[in-house]
């Protein structure tokens, strides 16, 4: 699989073309970095998409009453918003990125197994993508569900459902083939003497998503074609009036989405569980306990969908089972936790960039975890379910959780995706305006969602009113720290200094390769000695 | 690849396993007729898992293929069934 070619060694990725030129050189590439690439500059376009219609949700309701759009068009813009944030960011997110670009350097491979089909998965997913803006821009409508489809509301409304659906669907191919790709990678392409038990966690993270993606995701794709024949063809699977079971379709829905926030958070442990240890300088703590924490994460996160539904008139039993089952996956999350703390205690500590985003990391996942236990527990759950409670739990674990890895990863291997070092004091002041900001805005939704206020109403009671103006204003906040991260990276990654071939003494094997690497990666593949491991710091 | 076990599967085995495939098949249709109540989808399952199980180890070649293969795809099956189970919680105590 790793054919010898003539491919010179001395030459970056970046500036490799191969037999194509220009742009063309990019979107016909199948190098794993330039793919990384791509999927970095599709997901923070269609990433700034959302936040803009985030920001106008916000809008909306810094003030009761109508504001500066109606009911209809709030319903559409938390559904575009929701569809573009989970199915093109979040799931796809830090395996797609960070995993195409340094999986396979990281375990001493010169590509994935497929390269081809890694292009593919690029493609289907810029596709996909494609359908589901077409749903917004043409027909009558944009989709107005929510992103979760949920029925019979999906088949029976009239706004322009069917290409938001298809593009879900094309999304999901996507992501099984990065998963398949990724999976065969680690079995067959290890570099020589790297056990299992010497392979660095991020790449665990991913092999633990990897089949998530692979065993999930065709549920999801299946539950939405069933969906799409409904509305066509009024088959009554879901339809009560045709004998169906709306139920059914939540249960289908969450056997797939549930599994897929462990697809978002997983890869963020990952990326966690690399920029501790290197900034700690220290060997990671309970490194196999990590590991099997992550398979058990990736495993009992399959039996968990039902707390999603605990209000929709599931029976008593699955209620009890479910709710039990959410509280296991609480152990294996604390347990890495745990070892995050007990990787910096009495390690050297070296405060940059990278671990200021791990740090505050731990910080929100724990808030956006122990707020979970919250809606786990059946009676809490009745109380909160569909209040902005859980659009803050929510938020906390996939934007705090995810979004903080994401951006804690790219500053941590931005010298190495670019070859350029980025301004540190612009970048700690980015994250710190982010963190302020993120705060503002999502923790008044625990209190008014503990005082009642429902998710998902462009409108609320007076009493609601304070909360929602410090909301606002912390979503204002946040887009200035972020604006202030994305323009420090992209003028960095311009004219930033040169940045050496290991800029914070990792021990991984990305940091043994020039910055920015060589389009093949390694001269020779790297062997893995007996006493060496992925985290041998003195 | 090349240092990989070859082995040669004898043609009246394929056609032993579509006959049974085919035979399962108009099982599964006949089965409809039969009221099972609460075991019906329980009959419809363990059909198309008898078949998909024959698909996997003859057709794909599971049966000649490494232990670990094996071990994965058995894996995914119990899953499956677990997954399943859990969905019938809701469905059998409702």
């Amino acid at each position: 699989m790793q054919a010898s070619s003539k491919i010179p060694t001395d030459v970056s990725y970046l500036e490799y073309e191969g037999k194509h030129k220009g742009l063309r050189a990019w979107i016909f590439s199948t190098d794993h970095k330039r793919i990384g690439l791509l999927y970095l500059y599709s997901m923070m376009t269609l990433f700034l998409v959302g936040v803009i219609l985030g920001l106008a949700m916000r809008f909306e309701l810094i003030a009761p009453g109508k504001t500066i759009m109606d009911a209809k068009d709030y319903n559409a813009v938390f559904t575009v918003h929701g569809v573009i944030m989970i199915f093109m960011i979040v799931i796809p997110g830090l395996p797609a990125v960070f995993g195409n670009f340094m999986l396979p350097i990281m375990i001493g491979a010169k590509d994935v197994a497929f390269p081809k089909l890694n292009l593919l998965s690029w493609w289907v997913y810029i596709a996909g993508a494609f359908l589901v803006i077409t749903s917004v821009l043409f027909g009558d409508g944009s989709p107005d569900t929510g992103w979760t489809f949920y029925a019979p509301y999906s088949f029976k409304t009239g706004a322009n459902m069917l290409p938001a659906i298809f593009g879900a669907f094309v999304l999901g191919f996507s992501s099984i083939l990065t998963g398949l790709n990724f999976i065969v990678t680690m079995h067959r392409m290890r570099a020589p003497g790297m056990t299992w038990t010497k392979m660095p966690l991020f790449p665990w993270s991913l092999y633990g998503t990897a089949w998530i993606q692979l065993l999930a995701t065709p549920i999801v794709g299946i539950t939405l074609v069933l969906v799409a024949l409904e509305r066509i063809f009024g088959i009554g699977v879901f339809d009560p009036a045709l004998g169906g079971d709306p139920i059914l379709y939540q249960h289908l829905f969450w056997i797939y989405s549930h599994p897929a926030v462990y697809v978002m958070i997983l890869p963020a442990m990952g990326a966690i569980s690399e920029i501790i240890p290197t900034f700690s300088q220290k060997h990671i703590f309970g490194y196999k306990v990590l590991v099997v924490s992550t398979l058990a994460i990736a495993f009992i996160g399959y039996f968990v969908w039902g707390h999603h539904m605990f209000t929709s008139g599931m029976s008593g039993t699955a209620q009890y089972t479910f709710s039990i089952l959410t509280f296991l996956v609480a152990i294996p999350s604390a347990i890495k936790v745990f070892n995050w703390i007990s990787t910096m205690y009495k390690g050297s500590i070296n405060v940059q960039t990278p671990f200021y985003w791990a740090a505050s990391f731990i910080f929100v996942f724990m808030i956006g975890g122990l707020s979970g236990l919250v809606v786990g527990a059946l009676a809490t759950n009745v109380y909160l379910h569909d209040t902005a409670f859980v659009v803050a739990h929510f938020h906390f674990i996939v934007f705090g959780g995810v979004g903080f890895s994401f951006f804690g990863a790219i500053h941590y291997w931005f010298p190495k995706m670019f070859g350029r070092m980025y301004d540190a004091t612009w970048a700690n002041i980015g994250w710190l305006i982010f963190t302020i900001g993120f705060l503002a805005l999502y923790s008044p939704m625990f209190y008014l969602g503990m005082q009642g206020m429902p998710r998902r109403y462009y409108d609320y009671l007076e009493e609601f009113h304070a909360a929602n103006i410090l909301s606002t204003l912390g979503s204002w906040v946040m887009t200035l720290g972020l604006i202030i991260v994305i323009i420090n990276l992209f003028r960095s990654a311009k004219s930033g200094p040169i940045a050496v071939a290991n800029p914070w003494n990792g021990k991984t094997l990305e940091w043994t390769v020039p910055s920015p690497p060589p389009v093949e990666n390694f001269d020779e593949i790297p062997e893995y000695q007996e006493k060496d491991g992925p985290y041998e710091y003195q | 690849m090349e240092n990989e076990k070859h082995h040669i599967v004898p043609y009246r085995l394929y056609a032993v396993v579509l006959l049974l495939l085919l035979v399962l098949t108009f099982i599964s249709i006949a089965i409809t007729d039969i009221n099972l109540g609460a075991f019906t989808v329980v009959g419809a399952l363990l059909l198309a898992s008898i078949k998909s199980g024959l698909v996997l180890v003859y057709f794909m070649h599971l049966k000649f293929d490494k232990a670990y293969i094996q071990i994965m795809v058995g894996m995914v099956f119990i899953l499956f069934i677990a997954i399943v189970l859990v969905t019938f919680f809701d469905y059998y105590f409702r």
